[in-house]
């Protein structure tokens, strides 16, 4: 350039990179419905914790009627809200009203009073006020049942909503980008790998982002709530979950935007989403089904695609060597390079084709 | 200068680019005329580095354009398009920085083109609360954001007031007297006649013809003359050598050798008052008819003036 004062500089490939992935990021912050169902998501994870715990946690306490002096295990017991009665006859019409749920009523047994009650034995307070027998269990279980699949069941779930929701983003800013044909002054300025990376990491940076705010919200419902145990539980196998998630994540990503390259209107995204979804669906699937099945968990998480939830599951329940999750995790890597590879050439080779959807083939042959 | 060397182009089987070559000199607006399918996007495409050609080269004052080059290349595409939810001032700021404009001169250039395009108060609008006309000045703004030392543009008149027209005229001749090459296509002819020094015609992927404006309506004159007398010139019809072209009364357009023209003059001022006599020189739109007459019919039927 001999002519015009240019202080242009030439952007790096890592450059173009960043301010795409720069613009990606600030676009969806600014969108109303990004924020919105965000805080809508936070609220029903804390909301949901603080609920359950309210609702599970404690039982309702029962109302009763004691005539003459508290007996201790009632007294102490928080299971049991007591009202003084004077005398027996007292007592009854209080249950009959239904102003208490049941009666004490001192007499000459063993246990020194009786229970009156309407139409039902009241089983709280039948077992707030009984004596039972300790139990030692002599090989007790680390975990406590149903933990295994409720574990597996929140690992998938988190992965498969946080990558779908921002794989699903990808696909409709590529494909907006087509149909919008902004993509052609776009691709003048910069190389389609760049326009890829920066789409992948703007939208990673989102995902892993949301997941992290969602994880906080649900760590700060459970502590408030003081359901720590579970948290101090979670916290290796869960450092390792975010490993993989990211990962996985920028794996999913780019198999989102290599298919959203091969069409060019909205109305078109269907045919390329299917294959995708079912890719991010399988681990979900198979790690609910077969969670119980060593082989198939050990199988499912050196796949790449299941790795990021069925590994962090065995990790869990201890069922992985400590090399296990780092062998898992280079076959994820090698798998995300692989297919950034193959999405950085179909991402090329389509961008720039209207009209019908490129067939894969032809986006992979042409040069 | 800008050289395209031997640029081909095959679709599939198709052929759509077949060994296209031409300059487009500093300080020079170049016009780049020719049919729907004729190949000009696709070979301004191949110009971006945008789509990879099949064989042949362009260069930059003799060096090959590599991808530093062509970052300093400004384009509008024929496609328009930008981001509809992206409020105008900072796309461009955003398009210039890809072009690798740091981030402060990039919103000042930004805000520069608006004020000079009229827009500058809506810059914080979105880019689909605009009207269709000023959408289209933002996508010129969009090819020249980041002061282009190349300027290629696809139809950049296309849904274009006239009002508008001028002003991307005075945007483009001013960037071209700086001395950055211009290239641009468009269906106007007459847009292009009025405002290109250099032409190249292209129609079924090759070129047909290319030079300066000047030169090509020399090459195509032919001989042509127009005579308009005090009275009926139905005569001229009977001159040996002479094939009327049109006849309306009074006056006459005709092809005849220069000496047939001599004998039709003289004849016309026997006959009375000669009120006009001249060579007729074809207009843009005739030359690209004479050129392109085997190439695929435009949609634009360009309205072809007697002179």
């Amino acid at each position: 350039m001999t002519t015009t004062t240019t202080t242009s500089t030439r952007l790096s490939t890592w450059g173009a990179t960043l301010l795409v992935a720069e613009r990606e990021i600030l676009s969806q912050v600014r969108s109303k419905a990004f924020l919105i169902s965000t805080a809508i998501t936070l609220a029903l994870v804390i909301g949901g914790i603080i609920l359950s715990s309210v609702l599970g946690g404690r039982a309702e306490a029962t109302s009763v009627a004691i005539v003459g002096p508290v007996p201790a295990a009632a007294a102490d017991s928080e299971l049991v809200e007591v009202t003084q009665a004077a005398d027996r006859a007292e007592a009854e019409k209080l249950v009959r009203s239904g102003a208490v749920e049941a009666a004490l009523i001192p007499d000459d047994s063993a246990v020194g009073f009786g229970i009156v009650a309407l139409d039902e034995a009241p089983d709280g307070l039948v077992a707030a006020l009984s004596v039972s027998p300790q139990v030692e269990l002599l090989e007790p279980s680390s975990t406590p049942p149903g933990l295994r699949f409720i574990i597996g069941l929140a690992f998938g779930l988190v992965f498969m909503l946080a990558v779908l929701g921002s794989g699903a983003t990808i696909m409709q800013n590529t494909v907006q980008e087509k149909q919008s044909r902004v993509v052609e002054i776009l691709l003048a300025a910069v190389p389609a790998r760049a326009l890829l990376a920066g789409k992948i990491l703007g939208n990673s940076v989102i995902g892993v982002g949301t997941a992290a705010a969602i994880a906080a919200a649900a760590a700060l419902g459970l502590a408030v709530t003081g359901q720590t145990d579970l948290l101090d539980l979670l916290s290796a196998p869960l450092i390792w979950f975010v490993v993989f998630f990211i990962f996985g994540f920028v794996l999913v990503a780019s198999v989102f935007a290599a298919g959203a390259a091969l069409v060019s209107r909205q109305e078109d995204t269907g045919t390329v989403m299917t294959p995708a979804m079912m890719l991010v669906m399988i681990p979900y699937f198979g790690v609910v089904f077969f969670g119980d099945n060593p082989l198939i968990m050990t199988i499912l998480s050196y796949v790449p695609f299941s790795a990021p939830v069925a590994m962090p599951v065995r990790l869990f329940f201890g069922e992985a060597q400590w090399w296990e999750p780092l062998i898992a995790l280079a076959l994820l890597v090698v798998a995300t390079a692989a297919v950034m590879l193959v999405a950085s050439k179909i991402y090329t080779n389509s961008l720039l084709r209207m009209g019908a959807r490129v067939s894969l083939r032809e986006a992979l042959r042409a040069s | 200068m800008l050289s395209v060397h031997n640029l081909t182009k095959n679709f599939g089987s198709r052929r759509v680019v077949d060994d296209v070559s031409f300059e487009v000199g500093r300080g020079r607006l170049t016009g780049f005329v020719g049919g729907n399918g004729a190949g000009k996007t696709t070979t301004m495409r191949m110009i971006l580095g945008v789509l990879q050609p099949d064989s042949g080269t362009v260069t930059l004052d003799g060096e090959p354009v590599g991808e530093s080059a062509l970052h300093t290349f400004g384009y509008m595409p024929e496609e328009r398009g930008l981001y509809p939810k992206m409020e105008i001032g900072e796309q461009l700021a955003y398009l210039a920085r890809l072009h690798g404009i740091d981030k402060t001169t990039a919103i000042q250039r930004a805000d520069d083109l608006l004020e000079r395009l009229g827009l500058i108060e809506r810059r914080r609008d979105k880019l689909e609360a605009l009207s269709l006309g000023n959408q289209q000045r933002v996508q010129v703004a969009a090819a020249l954001v980041h002061d282009p030392g190349v300027l290629i543009m696809d139809e950049p008149f296309s849904g274009l007031d006239p009002l508008a027209v001028d002003e991307v005229v005075a945007v483009i001749a001013e960037h071209a007297a700086r001395g950055v090459p211009v290239l641009f296509s468009s269906h106007q002819l007459e847009v292009v006649e009025r405002l290109c020094d250099d032409l190249v015609i292209i129609a079924n992927g090759e070129v047909r013809a290319a030079g300066s404006r000047e030169e090509l309506r020399e090459q195509y004159s032919g001989n042509r003359w127009s005579l308009e007398t005090g009275s009926d010139v139905g005569w001229v019809r009977d001159i040996r050598g002479v094939t009327v072209e049109e006849l309306a009364g009074t006056s006459v357009l005709f092809d005849g050798e220069a000496a047939v023209a001599d004998a039709v003059l003289r004849a016309a001022v026997e006959r009375g008052t000669v009120t006009s006599f001249r060579p007729v020189r074809p207009t843009l739109g005739e030359i690209f008819r004479d050129i392109v007459v085997d190439a695929p019919t435009t949609e634009h039927d360009e309205k072809v003036a007697a002179a």
